[in-house]
């Protein structure tokens, strides 16, 4: 192993890392401030891919499709708390599992009707098709903008809730639902907002995805298993818990895969290290869960106030 | 879905015949029409059913009763359906399961009912070798067929030291295993990932760390669209040759990988341009029926189609006497799409495979044949198999 090599590898890391904190920002604001658990985010991620190729291929434009991708999103996302969310704030969590696990199956089934069950093509945008050359190793032109674009959207996300006036009333949804209600703000309204906001960045993470990645029925549903991780990791309800929690889970699951078989090999036969060595870089993130928890039952970093 | 096609199977064949009072040949596919992988189903009925539209409707010359059934692509729901048609329905045969998974569970309950099972495409080493049964016929290959040819292949080309990926799950060693049956050089690593992986930046980076002259792949689905876009991301394709079985290759999924497929090497036991009249003839008429063109799973379909045919021409639509039937499939009189085609001893196909290379023709990607890698070939398990 070189220098080269890792250095290439915690970049891999950095950009799973960032594509994840896309997808968990929303989902932890919604579990930890709304307390909804939501399955379907992942088919909001899947609504942004498909759009976003549809858009694409119609318009010429990358920009433009991504854009119509996170805008379908926020609307899906909008429209599904309003009829059918909405209803379920008061309710258990496992029935909230139920009703979400239900949109999961319907919005697979609409985009199939809709766009038939063959993967749909989005191409690379031409300007990011290359690679470009660090010290000697050729990398991916388009995975180093899906990391700028990631780390700008955790920036504006601070900003968002930390120097506006949406962001206190968030913070303060949080922890005091009812007094922000007493003082007159309209938190069903706030709610809906939230929950855009989250559908629109997991919209933004399948668009992005779509140029790497099969656009197919059900993409959704791999991509939002690590999402929970990473907001367990993370911490529930807080959006720089989500930021390093992804980065770490990224991390992780990029250099257990690159090297722990490699490392393995060092004290057994090839084959059985190549064998044990991919088992256990297939468990790292949840080994990386389970001792975070041991040591921080409730996450990383809190919620605010912690509720 | 299925009620209005059993009943369109059954009309047109009303409307033909309608004296005959016998028994129609009742015919079962349960395939995956829904949810990932839905695809493969899809194009596996399509050409099933092209093949049973242009025989008026009927196999053989019988009325055909067909029942088409989704089974999402679980072994659960396969089983049930499976065991329905058994019970309930009294099918005579039951075809068109995608996965070895749920073939493994539902090939033996058919062939124990004594009813005939024809495989559209799974067909995995242990019902080809110790599992084989008389009731039981592969039509598409046997799961190694295609990595064999790819080993012999980048063998003979001269490459030797390659690198070897595939999701770490059972049928992924299979795959491996067979491409090293018959590939001797030396190896750059080889590596098992996540089943469902959808990003490969890491394997890739150890790949081309590595140097290796040659990659294989076997990656089938999703996971095959997601490292090719990768791999031809990272610049390699130009570089480091990438090989693997059609799986990942195949019509249906090649509109979703786009250019960056372009010179990929992937073998099959078929080919859109094979130059064979009976292959020109399928190719348009799929064409011209689902205006798209038809992959390797389409022609599987449609061969079992036209082998049924043949056989239930052969016993006169009788399909009591099941010695009668089943050597009538073993003798495979059929025009097949891909040329030669017979049976072998364990009922799975000795045929010739090739070498195809992802081209663009008139704006369309598309696979064409490169050369003839293996003539008649069969498989390694068939001297396992007691028949």
């Amino acid at each position: 192993m070189t220098w080269l090599l890792f250095a290439e590898q915690t970049l891999n890391g950095l950009q799973q890392g960032v594509m994840l904190f896309l997808m968990a920002a929303g989902l932890t604001l919604v579990f930890g401030i709304m307390s909804l658990l939501n399955l379907a985010h992942g088919s909001l991620y899947m609504v942004g891919a498909y759009v976003t190729a549809t858009v694409t291929q119609a318009s010429g434009s990358f920009g433009l499709g991504v854009l119509a991708g996170m805008a379908a999103a926020a609307l899906a996302g909008g429209l599904i708390e309003l009829i059918a969310l909405r209803r379920l704030y008061a309710r258990d969590h496992l029935d909230q599992v139920l009703a979400t696990f239900g949109l999961i199956l319907f919005f697979n089934e609409l985009v199939k009707i809709l766009w038939g069950p063959q993967a749909l093509f989005l191409s690379t945008p031409e300007i990011l098709s290359g690679t470009v050359d660090l010290a000697g190793t050729p990398y991916p032109a388009y995975r180093l903008f899906i990391i700028a674009v990631g780390l700008l959207v955790a920036l504006g996300l601070r900003v968002l809730i930390v120097n506006t006036r949406v962001g206190m009333l968030i913070r303060a949804g949080s922890t005091h639902r009812e007094m922000v209600g007493a003082l007159g703000v309209d938190i069903a309204r706030l709610y809906t907002i939230i929950f855009a906001v989250g559908a629109m960045l997991a919209g933004l993470a399948g668009a992005l995805a779509g140029p790497m990645l099969a656009i197919q029925v059900g993409m959704g549903e791999n991509i939002l298993i690590l999402t929970f991780v990473v907001i367990i990791v993370g911490g529930i309800g807080s959006v720089r818990g989500a930021l390093v929690g992804a980065l770490l889970v990224g991390t992780v699951d990029t250099f257990g895969r690159a090297f722990l078989p490699m490392a393995l090999r060092a004290v057994m036969d090839p084959s059985a290290a190549d064998t044990v060595g991919a088992s256990i870089a297939g468990m790292s993130i949840y080994i990386l869960m389970a001792a975070v928890l041991m040591i921080r039952p409730r996450g990383l970093f809190q919620a605010y106030g912690g509720t | 879905m299925t009620k209005t096609l059993f009943a369109a199977a059954a009309l047109a064949a009303a409307i033909a015949l309608p004296a005959q009072a016998a028994e129609p040949v009742r015919i079962g596919m349960i395939t995956t029409l829904s949810g990932g992988g839905a695809s493969l189903g899809i194009d596996t009925r399509d050409g099933f059913m092209l093949a049973v539209k242009m025989k008026g409707g009927r196999l053989g010359g019988a009325e055909t009763a067909i029942d088409i059934v989704d089974d999402a692509r679980k072994v659960g729901n396969a089983k049930q359906i499976a065991t329905r048609m058994l019970q309930q329905d009294d099918v005579d045969v039951i075809t068109g399961i995608v996965w070895s998974n749920l073939a493994l569970a539902v090939v033996p309950a058919v062939t124990g009912a004594d009813k005939f099972y024809l495989s559209t495409n799974a067909a995995p080493s242990h019902l080809a070798g110790k599992g084989c049964h008389p009731n039981y016929f592969a039509v598409s290959y046997q799961n190694d067929n295609l990595d064999e040819a790819a080993g012999y292949h980048v063998n003979a080309k001269g490459y030797d030291n390659v690198y070897l990926i595939a999701p770490n799950y059972p049928a992924g060693r299979d795959h491996l295993n067979g491409f090293k049956r018959y590939y001797k050089g030396g190896l750059a690593g080889e590596v098992y990932t996540k089943l469902g992986q959808v990003d490969y930046a890491a394997e890739i980076a150890n790949l081309r760390a590595a140097k290796p002259d040659a990659v294989f792949i076997f990656l089938p689905g999703g996971m095959g669209i997601n490292f090719t876009k990768q791999y031809a991301q990272a610049g390699l394709v130009e570089r480091i040759p990438l090989f693997g079985p059609a799986f990942s290759f195949s019509q249906d999924i090649l509109g979703a990988v786009g250019d960056a497929a372009l010179g990929v090497f992937n073998t099959a036991q078929w080919s859109p341009d094979l130059d064979i009249p009976a292959n020109k003839a399928f190719v348009t008429a799929f064409q011209a029926e689902y205006g798209r063109l038809p992959s390797l799973y389409a022609s599987q379909g449609y061969d079992t189609a036209l082998l049924l045919d043949s056989a239930i021409a052969k016993v006169g639509g009788d399909l009591s006497d099941k010695a009668a039937f089943r050597s009538a499939l073993k003798a495979a009189e059929f025009e097949t799409v891909r040329g030669k085609f017979s049976f072998g001893s364990n009922h799975h196909p000795v045929q010739d495979v090739y070498m195809r290379k992802v081209v663009k023709v008139n704006g369309t990607i598309t696979n064409e044949v490169v050369e003839k890698v293996f003539s008649i070939h069969q498989d390694a398990y068939a001297a396992d198999c007691g028949m």
